[in-house]
């Protein structure tokens, strides 16, 4: 297990590659992801690493979040995140976790973020149920339709689609190929979309296949 | 648009002397690498453009020719390597933005107008014809 870097979505656009065909791309720009600190067996039960996001100003930060970073002396970061690593030792408490340390081209990637809020929907859009005929004397539109059986089962079973809030949950999208690192501007470009909105944030860590 | 976005898409954009001014219902001839069994050669598409979209390294044209009596509409993306250069033939001249109506019909009636170019905008006389040689 290794390390995930916090980054915002910037947006999607195309880029062709060595074969000159188009791929789709979204790219994210990485936070400065500062190691704020680490976790031990012996101490907290496991072994892990906390990264800061990105640097902010003090007002953004509270208390115990202020007093956690200046008491070790480190910069202002925020949100901070816990990943659990096999080994701590090759992460120093206020060293930047280098882009290119983890991500290579071609690599798999998994995206977490939290998806665009769609409100509350009903179960056409939700689900793509289906609708019944919008005219002709019909008085069954958008509604739902049946939820089951009768008196057997007797009940409605678990996991019936019904309305209820759609989006605004968190979603990972897992097994993107990494297009490109570029580590002087910070930016990861990844093939295909991404959840989120454009500005949101977005946890980067590596898949776990057998292709990394 | 991010700029952001923007930088990273500059590096894939063709510089204006590699892309003519493409319109639609000009005639154009788009040459195409094409890889074969290792190799790559150079094939000529000619046809009339029935629509253009997109902008930036996103635009793409949709190229329009009967072959044999089958109508053909191949899509290049402008900036694409692929496409290596692009040649105007002709200049036409239509009301409409998207020549679907071509589907629709053959022989004579598929013929456009001759864009003519109006002195003042033109410079020269022939300026069709230089812009169509080049």
């Amino acid at each position: 297990m290794t390390v995930g870097l916090m980054g915002k979505k910037v947006g999607m656009t195309q880029i062709f590659d060595e074969e000159g065909l188009v791929v789709p791309v979204t790219i994210v720009k990485m936070g400065e992801n500062i190691v704020t600190r680490k976790l031990s067996k012996e101490k907290n039960g496991y072994e892990a690493v906390q990264i800061g996001g990105f640097k902010v100003k003090e007002s953004k930060l509270n208390k115990p979040e202020q007093g956690q970073l200046t008491k070790s002396e480190l910069p202002l970061v925020k949100p901070l995140k816990e990943f659990r690593v096999d080994d701590t030792s090759p992460y120093n408490l206020g060293d930047a976790v280098a882009l290119d340390s983890l991500y290579k081209e071609g690599m798999l990637v998994d995206v977490r973020g939290r998806s665009i809020g769609k409100g509350f929907q009903g179960t056409i859009k939700r689900y793509g149920a289906g609708r019944g005929p919008m005219s002709h004397g019909s008085k069954f539109h958008r509604s739902m339709g049946s939820i089951g059986a009768g008196t057997t089962p007797g009940r409605v079973y678990r996991g019936a689609p019904m309305p209820g809030q759609m989006g605004n949950k968190n979603v990972c999208t897992r097994k993107l190929t990494v297009v490109k690192v570029d580590t002087e501007n910070g930016l990861l470009l990844v093939k295909g979309a991404v959840p989120g909105a454009k500005g949101g944030l977005v946890v980067v860590t590596p898949s776990r296949t057998k292709w990394n | 648009m991010n700029q952001t976005i923007r930088d990273i898409e500059s590096s894939f954009l063709k510089d204006k002397e590699s892309l003519p001014e493409l319109n639609v219902g000009d005639t154009i001839k788009v040459f195409v690498k094409i890889k074969e069994g290792g190799k790559e050669r150079t094939q000529g598409y000619e046809g009339v453009i029935i629509k253009r979209r997109g902008s930036g390294v996103n635009a793409s044209i949709t190229v329009r020719r009967v072959f044999q009596g089958i109508g053909i509409e191949r899509v290049f993306p402008l900036h694409s390597p692929r496409v290596e250069s692009i040649k105007v033939q002709r200049r036409g001249s239509v009301r409409r933005s998207k020549l679907y109506y071509l589907r629709n019909r053959t022989g004579k009636a598929t013929r456009i107008k001759e864009k003519v170019v109006a002195k003042k905008d033109a410079g020269k006389k022939g300026e069709v014809k230089k812009a169509a040689a080049k």
